[in-house]
């Protein structure tokens, strides 16, 4: 946010870089990640292997983009996961009916119309987020299996995948789309009407009210974009595997969760914005694929990761009383 | 100062009313305010005035009546609504958006953008600017509203007024989180919006403030007019006759008890909020404690009661060298802290009045950890009793009592441990006169049953009024202390000031309060 804004958001007592270092410190942790495990494989630092992080990072960052809008009105959406599962199979399984793009369309419109559906759920039964969307998250993926038959749906048509190998030199498509949506959110954030609404609506409630902000209004909006993102992740990633697995997506949603949290945006909303969202996504996917390249096993990759997220939220805590002071 | 009210009514209020359920808040309020003019609502706690306010802010709707608005009959239908048509409120507790910046809180809701929603931050900043620069403020509109102090996020709220160009600005208790100098500020941004023509309606308890800025005052009691005076023409008496519908024979109650043995003593007690603090409190003694907000007066409170860490410093409880407590230990020696903020630390507001009483003596109502209801229910009955507490029931939650009653279950919660010394900060602060005034004769009686008593007080007269000895803290020390005849209002200020301008020329020696703390401890009576 600093750095689209100037210093806008900068405490007066610290230097523009050092304030921006504190207020996006995930990308520190990324850095000291990235230089631990240049030292610890010779495959890491490859452009190649970049490229393939940037790709296995983007599912999960495409969900952790609308995860931070939501997160900073102060909600949460746990149903990114399972609204990626009905996508993925609506986009497999429709393109034999209807054809590919209609298929993928209506992938789409599953998820913003589930979005909407959570969203207007809450903000019209003032329910919490985390019941209605826990409650959406068991749901739809019931749904999906439905619809699946329980088996993994196949594509029909080969050609289909082939979107996936689309690329811009290390970059793929899936990649592409991540950033540019990134940045195009961050953008909403810093500079429009709708973005200023979404922190203050976390910010202070009240506030928001008194000023006529039309609250319920932008909170469903909100969860519509979460639903459609998923959506979205749920296409691309039906055109990276070519088949719909009723399992697709199992528990990302806490995945994405951490890396926003991660990120450092504000579980009780108000604070947050991409550039902490990407951080904390890349460092995610950092951690996941040095590991890999360290044949870690698979069950010890999980420990490692648990204890660095604590670290990371604790170290976070720390530098935040820090600035407090 | 005076204007000229029948000129011009900007808003006239016509037999307004509205009802809650099982309240009749507002009945039948008449009244009208004039350009230019500062305007004063007082009334006792539920006298109506916080709904007054909020129906002519749109935040309700009225029952009955009629708003009439430069000429015009209005009904506002939200808090926007009120705030585009000219009539602005400034909360008690700020509606800003700490993440935001000043000049977008300012503007909260009413960004300008260009027709797809992208701001227009230039013209953000620049219209933000000078609303601020017209009200003499030199806040930057690009700073975080969080990285303000209290005063200058009120400033950042009242400089709506001027970018939305508001007739009416209705300040709600403006005061209650200020320091001195910062409520001469304010004073002086309020009389430079009266200048510009546009009205104020003032509501405080502070009498001092209401005499000092207003033009005329108006009284409400039990949600009906009493009626309107002019500032000049009368005076605090009268005032509050009207507030009470009685008059007020004794305002404050000293205790008429002679301080017995020592109490509590502490000597030279140091840490990050205050330094070398000696006190002493004695058996049936009130010690005032007074000095400015920030002064460190609360921190010296939460310290003797083992909430803050202490650096160094000896404490002597009944006059035997004792460690400084913790919490759990200090309501075991008997010390009781009636914090300064009921709802954040007094008062746990999902639970009932029983089980907040009972909360810091679990042990003494439970029977091998499960606990003893009727032994609970006799403590509540008693201090309900005791104490005239106006609640529904033992199971009604704290959370919908009103302020005061809060505030006298937080005295059961810690008069049931029957403590030796209890600290009262700032007891009667947001509460009616009618109620302070039994709360300062309750003060006198735990002093008259030979409690050992601190209270906390920003409220000079309140100060001088209950205890039998007042020290004055200034910027972490206690700079002064004063008994009998020295215990003056012209002495306290004169002892603020002086730790305040350590360059300023002393004043004749003679007049001088006595600045060591111990000099005067022996006489005291």
């Amino acid at each position: 946010m600093t750095a689209m804004l100037g210093a806008s958001r900068s405490s007066a007592h610290l230097p523009r870089v050092t304030n921006w270092l504190l207020r996006n410190h995930i990308w520190i942790f990324l850095a000291i990640a990235i230089a631990l495990f240049s030292f610890a494989s010779p495959f890491f630092l490859t452009l190649n292997n970049l490229g393939n992080v940037l790709t296995q990072a983007a599912f999960i960052g495409i969900l952790a983009i609308g995860m931070t809008m939501v997160m900073i009105n102060g909600e949460i959406d746990l149903s990114v996961g399972a609204t990626l599962a009905l996508a993925n199979a609506l986009a497999i399984g429709l393109q034999g009916v209807i054809g590919v793009w209609p298929a993928v369309f209506c992938g789409l419109l599953a998820g913003a119309g589930l979005g909407f559906l959570n969203g207007s759920i809450i903000v019209l039964s003032g329910m919490h987020s985390f019941v209605v969307t826990l409650g959406a998250l068991i749901g739809i993926r019931g749904l999906v299996f439905v619809y699946t038959g329980e088996n993994a749906l196949m594509v029909e048509d080969f050609s289909y995948t082939e979107y996936a190998d689309i690329s811009w030199g290390p970059l793929s498509l899936t990649a592409l789309i991540f950033l540019g949506l990134a940045l195009f959110f961050q953008w909403i954030l810093a500079w429009t009407r709708h973005g200023r609404e979404a922190y203050s609506v976390g910010d202070n409630i009240n506030a928001a009210f008194d000023a006529g902000i039309n609250i319920k209004r932008h909170k469903i909006i909100n969860f519509t974009i979460c639903g459609a993102l998923a959506a979205v992740a749920g296409i691309l990633l039906s055109m990276r595997l070519g088949t719909a697995e009723p399992n697709a997506g199992k528990i990302w949603e806490l995945w994405t969760i951490i890396a926003v949290v991660l990120g450092g945006t504000r579980l009780q909303g108000g604070f947050g914005n991409m550039w902490m969202t990407i951080g904390g996504v890349l460092t995610l996917a950092v951690l996941r694929n040095g590991l890999r390249l360290l044949n870690t096993p698979n069950y010890v990759e999980l420990m490692v990761m648990g204890a660095f997220l604590i670290l990371a939220l604790l170290l976070d805590r720390f530098i935040s009383l820090r600035m407090a002071k | 100062m005076t204007a000229r009210p029948q000129d011009a009514p900007v808003l006239e209020i016509r037999g307004i009313c509205k009802t809650f359920p099982g309240v009749r808040a507002l009945d039948e309020v008449s009244f009208n305010v004039g350009k230019g003019e500062v305007h004063a609502i007082v009334g006792e706690n539920g006298a109506g005035k916080s709904t007054l306010m909020k129906v002519l802010a749109g935040l309700h709707a009225p029952d009955g009546g009629k708003l009439v608005y430069n000429g015009q009959e209005q009904s506002f239908t939200s808090p926007l609504d009120a705030r585009l048509k000219g009539i602005l409120l400034v909360h008690q507790e700020l509606s800003l958006s700490p993440e935001l910046s000043v000049a977008e809180n300012i503007y909260l809701g009413a960004w300008p953008t260009n027709r797809v929603g992208v701001l227009r931050k230039k013209k953000l900043h620049e219209d933000a600017r000078a609303a601020l620069q017209a009200l003499g403020s030199d806040i930057n509109p690009m700073t975080r509203v969080g990285e303000l102090s209290i005063a200058r996020q009120q400033m950042v709220e009242i400089a709506r007024a001027q970018a939305f160009n508001a007739n009416v600005v209705i300040f709600d208790e403006p005061t209650a989180s200020l320091a001195d100098t910062e409520k001469a500020q304010l004073f002086k941004t309020i009389l430079e919006l009266k200048e510009r023509g546009r009205s104020i309606l003032y509501i405080s308890h502070k009498m001092d403030e209401i005499f000092a800025i207003t033009d005329r005052i108006t009284v409400l009691r039990d949600g009906k007019y009493q009626g309107t005076e002019t500032t000049a023409e009368t005076d605090i008496d009268k005032i509050t006759r009207m507030m009470i519908g009685r008059d007020l024979d004794a305002y404050f109650h000293r205790a008429k008890s002679a301080p017995g043995a020592e109490v509590l003593r502490v000597e030279k007690m140091c840490s990050s909020d205050f330094s070398d603090v000696s006190l002493s409190v004695h058996a049936g003694e009130v010690l005032g404690l007074y000095g400015l907000i920030g002064a460190g007066r609360s921190e010296v409170a939460e310290s003797l009661f083992g909430m803050r860490q202490i650096r160094s410093g000896t404490l002597y409880w009944h006059g035997e060298e004792t460690p400084f407590p913790k919490p759990r230990q200090a309501i075991e020696m008997g010390i009781s802290l009636v914090p300064e903020s009921r709802k954040e630390q007094g008062l746990v507001l999902g639970m009932n009045g029983r089980e907040n009483t009972t909360l810091p003596h679990l042990s003494a109502y439970a029977q091998a950890g499960v606990m003893v209801h009727s032994r609970e229910m006799q403590t509540y009955r008693e201090y309900v009793d005791l104490l005239d507490i106006r609640t529904s029931g033992p199971d009604q939650l704290v959370a919908t009592l009103s302020g005061g009653n809060q505030q006298k279950f937080v005295l059961a919660k810690w008069l049931c441990g029957h403590p030796k010394l209890i600290i009262l900060d700032e007891p009667t602060r947001g509460i009616d006169i009618g109620s302070k005034s039994a709360i300062h004769k309750f003060i006198a009686g735990l002093a008259e049953q030979g409690l050992a008593v601190i209270v906390i007080s920003s409220e000079m007269p309140e100060i001088l009024g209950v205890s039998h000895r007042v020290a004055v803290m200034s910027e972490g020390k206690i700079v002064a202390e004063f008994t009998g005849a020295d215990q003056t209002e012209e002495n306290l200020i004169a002892a603020v000031s002086e730790r305040r301008n350590v360059e300023a020329p002393e004043e004749g020696s003679a007049e001088r309060p006595p600045v060591d703390a111990r000099a005067v401890m022996g006489g005291q009576g």
